[in-house]
């Protein structure tokens, strides 16, 4: 088993490299000369030509692909051209807050998904079915933005349940923490309980269907004991997967969500970026996000070996 | 006579489905009394599985108790409900399956999988339950219980599969056990170990039990008393002995007439559809080859090993001549199919080598294979018609792709007449063309396969067990039509089996195989009449064969 994570952690080190290039050439890929596209507009020639002596841009590309990987490899992401900031610094601070939300929305989803789909699929066809499909595609349809602010509107200042934004860090007590990413988490959790529970659904009515789950009844086992022992496991792949690649649009949505809850978090610090044209930065915060995906892969390959005892590794 | 545990009066079971309602079981009566055996035999689509399910509650969702009564114990089974019916099932009442692997949880460990079925009725701790589930595999005989108890299916034989299925319905001593084509799928060996198994079993804890089966041999062989159903009524019902030596009914005379005996010839199967054009090309003296004619296959001490297994197949040699039938017995694990599939050119021999009409072809690599000439010449027939026909292909697509693939045809007129003159020659009517695989029969399916592999021609036909999946009447009609396109069109057959009566009658010489070896081969009646090696004759005595008189009686 732990040599199969290693060999899987070997695995991703190309990906990263082929990532870490990508993320570099971002700066190239953009029309025209790198250092005049981050002096500016009203730079002068001597600014444009001190930013290029700074940031090395005069060298061959190889080897400022070479010296940048290097010093990704210590740690260094790089100083932030806006702030002078130190980008490692940057994207530290902004984590907790992403982190959270997408902890909290990762959790909220599971919670409330797979049940939906488990009950759609056992009651499949019935009135109850239609009305969490029902909500699936309402889900699907809507965007991030719309969810965020109808809920914000209703739940924070008509009824005052919650706050209307902002974010107060875990260290400041547990229910402060929550009770602000309530209303961002579900926003950003819709779509995604969407997904979750349509794949549950069809996994789950597409195991039912096999002859073990005959077995199960025939060996009078309760209902609870045939879906969640029996079934469920088995339908663990397909969900297991969803919510992995669902990360990814967790990480899309927070950038809105972030946006309209004012929190700051990664998402905000993107937006800044790109808006400031902090190269730095931008290619910091993709490196992490991808970074992440990467492991999340990782981590869904190991739970498929944990569920299904026929997959090796 | 003590009193019936179980008395079905006048079922009726319906299925609703997307054409309306389908009546599955129309009038069935039957009774079974306590620690007796009784056999429920029929083809596929007689209602007789439809009738285990409605006893046990375990119907599809779609199907429904329409009419009638199932009294077990003096209780209406039809009308439990909630935990009436879970005290019933599994504890009281117990079933087993056909394909016992698909049966099983496939990721949940066996010994869980049976403590599960025991924690369920009995209230005892998860040990104690444990502890019982490895008496239990103890009992259904499985070689080293305590490993394995954390055994996933996939990693049993399927034999032991079905002994692990035994171990759960027997796990609360259930009075009735409903055994759903019990062995359909195993070996000939491993179907009499655990047939002898469940009986034994059931005598010891004086469990009834109802055998449904499609095979009136095995039938025969475990149960005093026989219903045969047909079309969702029971037409017949009596013992063994009466049952095969004066059938009444119209349909048991033909299923009696269809299974192949330790006596029978191909010509003596009685099928309604292949029989004249069959009589009026067996009659025909098959001409004789000349001498000195070179064979049409050779096969060179061919080896297979797997990735750092021990050999799978190892120094196999045979010959075949034009026309020429020899069929490929074993048990499972013996290396019949790898060997088939070497033949066919679908996996690479690791050593040996295999001449085809004076070409080797045994290093052509298996992937490059498909752009061989010889590609047309060798050609498969596969088990299950249902799996290996792709379901978005109609029948003429299935039988038009090889043409158009490896006979450069194009669609249109020419193709056309190609197609339906292969239907027309394996006897597929031509208005089932269009017509997608679940539109059509299990017959007309294995039709089309058939049709499919002899459309380019071929002059090898591998056949891995082509008859398997297949009613007796089904089966008795293929039978027919390949030993008819044999005789027609030269054909030679490599067939596939673990079915020795049907060998037997379709082939000129036998090879038995054994871990990958080749135990025994000769003349197929001579082999099979007076077998040389103990495996052999292991084989012949585990076909359940319909025999009638005092034999019989005594081994009951």
């Amino acid at each position: 088993m732990l040599s199969y994570i290693l060999r899987r952690i070997v695995a991703t080190l190309p990906v990263m490299a082929i990532v870490a290039l990508f993320v570099f050439s971002l700066l190239y890929i953009a029309p025209g000369d790198p250092a005049v596209v981050i002096a500016g507009d009203q730079a002068s020639p001597e600014d444009v030509e001190r930013i290029r002596q700074s940031l090395g841009l005069d060298r061959p590309f190889l080897v400022q692909f070479g010296s940048w990987v290097w010093r990704i490899l210590h740690g260094d992401l790089g100083t932030s051209i806006f702030t002078n900031l130190p980008v490692s610094a940057m994207i530290g601070q902004r984590l907790g807050p992403t982190l959270s939300l997408m902890i909290v929305t990762l959790l909220l989803t599971i919670v409330v998904a797979v049940p939906l789909g488990v009950v759609a699929a056992w009651k499949a066809g019935s009135l109850i079915d239609r009305v969490i499909m029902g909500f699936a595609v309402f889900g699907f349809s809507l965007p991030v933005f719309v969810v965020g602010y109808m809920l914000a509107y209703i739940f924070a200042l008509e009824l005052e349940w919650l706050p209307v934004q902002g974010y107060t860090p875990r260290a400041q007590g547990f229910w402060p923490w929550l009770e602000n990413l309530i209303l961002p988490a579900v926003a950003l959790g819709c779509v995604y309980i969407a997904l979750v529970a349509r794949i549950t659904r069809a996994a789950m009515l597409e195991v039912l269907q096999q002859d073990y789950i005959r077995t199960a009844k025939a060996k009078g086992l309760g209902q609870g004991g045939i879906l969640f022992i029996h079934a469920l496991k088995n339908a663990a792949v397909p969900i297991v997967t969803v919510i992995g690649i669902g990360i990814a649009l967790l990480i899309g949505g927070a950038v809105v969500t972030e946006s309209v809850f004012a929190i700051p978090g990664l998402g905000r610090l993107t937006i800044d970026a790109i808006l400031r044209r902090d190269y730095p930065v931008i290619q910091g915060i993709v490196l992490l996000f991808s970074f992440v995906y990467v492991l999340v892969n990782l981590m869904i390959d190991v739970v498929y070996t944990l569920v299904d005892p026929r997959i090796r590794y | 006579m003590s009193e019936d545990l179980l008395r079905i009066d006048d079922l009726h079971v319906a299925f609703s489905t997307r054409r309306g309602t389908v009546e599955a079981v129309r009038g069935v009566t039957l009774t079974v009394k306590a620690g007796e055996m009784l056999g429920l035999v029929g083809e596929s689509g007689s209602g007789k599985s439809v009738t285990g399910f409605a006893t046990t509650r375990l119907l599809d969702a779609a199907g429904r108790v329409t009419g009638g009564k199932i009294l077990f114990r003096g209780q209406d089974v039809t009308k439990l409900r909630g935990d009436d019916l879970r005290q019933l099932q599994g504890a009281a009442m117990s079933m087993i399956f056909q394909n016992p692997r698909a049966a099983l949880n496939p990721i949940r460990a066996i010994g869980l999988q049976i403590a599960d079925a025991i924690l369920t009725h009995k209230r005892i701790s998860k040990e104690a339950a444990r502890a019982e589930a490895l008496e239990l595999l103890r009992a259904v005989q499985i070689r080293d219980p305590e490993a394995r108890m954390n055994a996933y299916p996939h990693e049993l034989s399927g034999g032991m599969c079905q002994r692990v299925m035994i171990a759960i319905a027997i796990s609360c001593n259930p009075a009735l056990l409903i055994a759903d084509e019990p062995t359909t799928g195993l070996d000939v060996t491993t179907q009499k170990v655990v047939m002898d198994l469940l009986a034994d079993i059931a005598a010891a804890r004086g469990m009834a039990t109802i055998l449904i089966t499609h095979d009136l041999g095995l039938a025969a062989r475990y149960c005093r008393r026989i219903a045969v159903m047909e079309r969702g009524r029971i037409v017949e019902e009596a013992s063994p002995s009466i049952l095969f030596s004066a059938p009444q009914h119209a349909y048991t005379r033909r299923l009696v007439a269809a299974s192949p005996t330790a006596t029978s010839r191909i010509e003596d199967l009685v099928t309604e559809e292949e029989r004249e054009r069959y009589a009026t090309v067996v009659t025909k003296p098959r001409q004789e080859r000349a001498h000195g004619t070179p064979p049409l296959l050779e096969v060179r001490k061919l080896a297979k090993r797997f990735d750092q297994g021990s050999a799978a197949v190892a120094d196999f040699s045979m010959t075949m001549a034009g026309g020429e039938s020899v069929g490929l017995v074993g048990e499972s694990g013996s290396g019949k199919s790898t060997t088939s599939r070497m033949i066919c050119r679908l996996i690479d021999p690791s050593e040996g080598d295999i001449v085809f009409d004076g070409q080797s072809i045994g290093h052509v690599a298996a992937r490059d294979f498909h752009r061989s000439p010889l590609r047309k010449d060798i050609q498969m027939v596969f088990q299950d018609p249902n799996e290996s026909l792709n379901p978005r292909f109609t029948a003429f697509d299935c039988i038009a792709h090889p043409l158009m693939r490896l006979d450069g045809m194009r669609a249109g007129e020419a193709l056309r007449k190609r197609v339906e003159e292969c239907a027309e020659r394996v006897g597929l009517p031509l208005d089932l063309l269009p017509r997608f695989p679940h539109q059509l029969s299990g017959g007309q399916k294995a039709r089309v396969g058939i049709a499919r592999a002899i459309a380019c021609r071929p002059r090898l036909l591998v056949l891995d067990e082509p008859t398997a999946a297949l009613d007796v009447s089904v089966q008795a009609v293929v039978l027919q039509l390949l030993d008819r396109l044999r005789r027609e069109n030269d054909i030679a057959l490599l067939f596939v089996s673990h079915d020795l009566n049907v060998v037997r009658m379709l082939c000129d010489r036998t090879i038995v195989l054994r871990n990958g070896g080749i135990v025994e081969q000769g003349e197929s009646r001579a082999l099979f009449d007076n077998p040389k090696t103990d495996y052999t004759r292991k084989l012949v005595e585990a076909i359940p064969h319909i025999e009638t008189g005092p034999t019989l009686a005594a081994a009951l």
